[in-house]
């Protein structure tokens, strides 16, 4: 694996991902929507983490370590936000991110 | 064995970029949901490809076995009516902070970085298959015993948060109304919509 795909390719993979996740976090009007998108962007963040070991540091296992600590805040950090999404629905009846502008000065 | 492995590679990058592309422009929030089920797929392939079979398994359970069936209840608890626009008015402005940011990162990773790898020495550079899993459940036990105690923590915190956020007092819930209730009420509004 290390010999047939360079690092460089991998780490492409991953900031693709991530910009496609900031720009659905940033621009879609469904809170759910960007809700996938910083799911996205977790995700390109622990590609880079599992990649880093693998290529730089095979016998350290604290790459790994740190990745699913990511995905454990990735699972609390969802259930939260769809709680606060559920919680908007219920007092404002939508869920689209520019409706929800009652601190607008 | 090579060029199979690299072809492999190309198809899977293909997979999670192009699901991923469609989870930020398609307009269903349900086939969007289920496009980022085939990219969360798509990088545990990934994970498996960069032999990190554990966190391949983990991605598979917790990412596709509960973050996403999360997501589809809540898509389904939030009968959402979009509206015609799905992207903000400012949309083309975070396009190209996406677009800039991929720029940035992607120049230095071709030209001037040296990554300080270390020179493959044959079979001692290549781990065997699940040989990891042994030191990650030692390290979860001495090494990092205080970082696994913290986050059974925040898991515990953010259960009883979601809870007690999504929770709605018995007097002020609503009943959900039938599939057929909504279609009569839909009917009724453009009956009246109409007669305006």
């Amino acid at each position: 694996m290390t010999r047939a795909i360079p690092l460089e390719a991998v780490l492409v993979v991953a900031a693709a991902l991530f910009c496609i996740g900031l720009f659905g976090a940033l621009s879609r009007r469904n809170l759910i929507g960007v809700l996938m998108g910083i799911e996205l962007m977790l995700n390109s963040a622990n590609i880079n983490l599992v990649a880093f070991w693998r290529y730089l540091e095979p016998r350290f296992i604290t790459g790994p370590t740190f990745a699913i600590f990511v995905i454990t805040v990735a699972a609390a950090e969802a259930a939260v936000g769809l709680a606060m999404i559920i919680a908007i629905y219920r007092s404002w009846n939508t869920v689209n991110a520019d409706s929800v502008d009652s601190l607008k000065g | 064995m090579d060029l199979l492995i690299q072809i492999i590679f190309g198809l899977l990058s293909a997979l999670v970029i192009g699901a991923a592309m469609m989870v930020v422009t398609v307009r269903n929030v349900i086939h969007a949901a289920l496009w980022l089920i085939a990219s969360f797929f798509g990088v545990a392939a990934l994970y498996l490809l960069l032999e990190a079979e554990f966190i391949a398994v983990v991605q598979v359970l917790v990412y596709v076995g509960a973050i996403s069936i999360l997501i589809l209840f809540a898509i389904m608890l939030t009968r959402s009516n979009e509206g015609d626009r799905l992207l903000t008015k400012y949309w083309w402005a975070s396009a190209l902070i996406a677009l800039g940011l991929f720029g940035v990162a992607f120049l230095p990773t071709f030209t001037g970085t040296t990554w300080n790898m270390p020179q493959p020495t044959g079979p001692a550079g290549t781990p065997e298959v699940l040989s990891g899993v042994e030191e990650l459940g030692r390290g979860f036990v001495s090494e990092f015993v205080l970082h696994f105690e913290i986050a059974g923590v925040l898991l515990t915190v953010a259960l009883i948060g979601a809870i007690v956020i999504a929770f709605e007092e018995r007097s002020r819930r609503r009943r959900v109304l039938t599939l057929a209730e909504e279609l009569e009420l839909r009917k009724r509004r453009q009956a009246a919509e109409s007669v305006d």
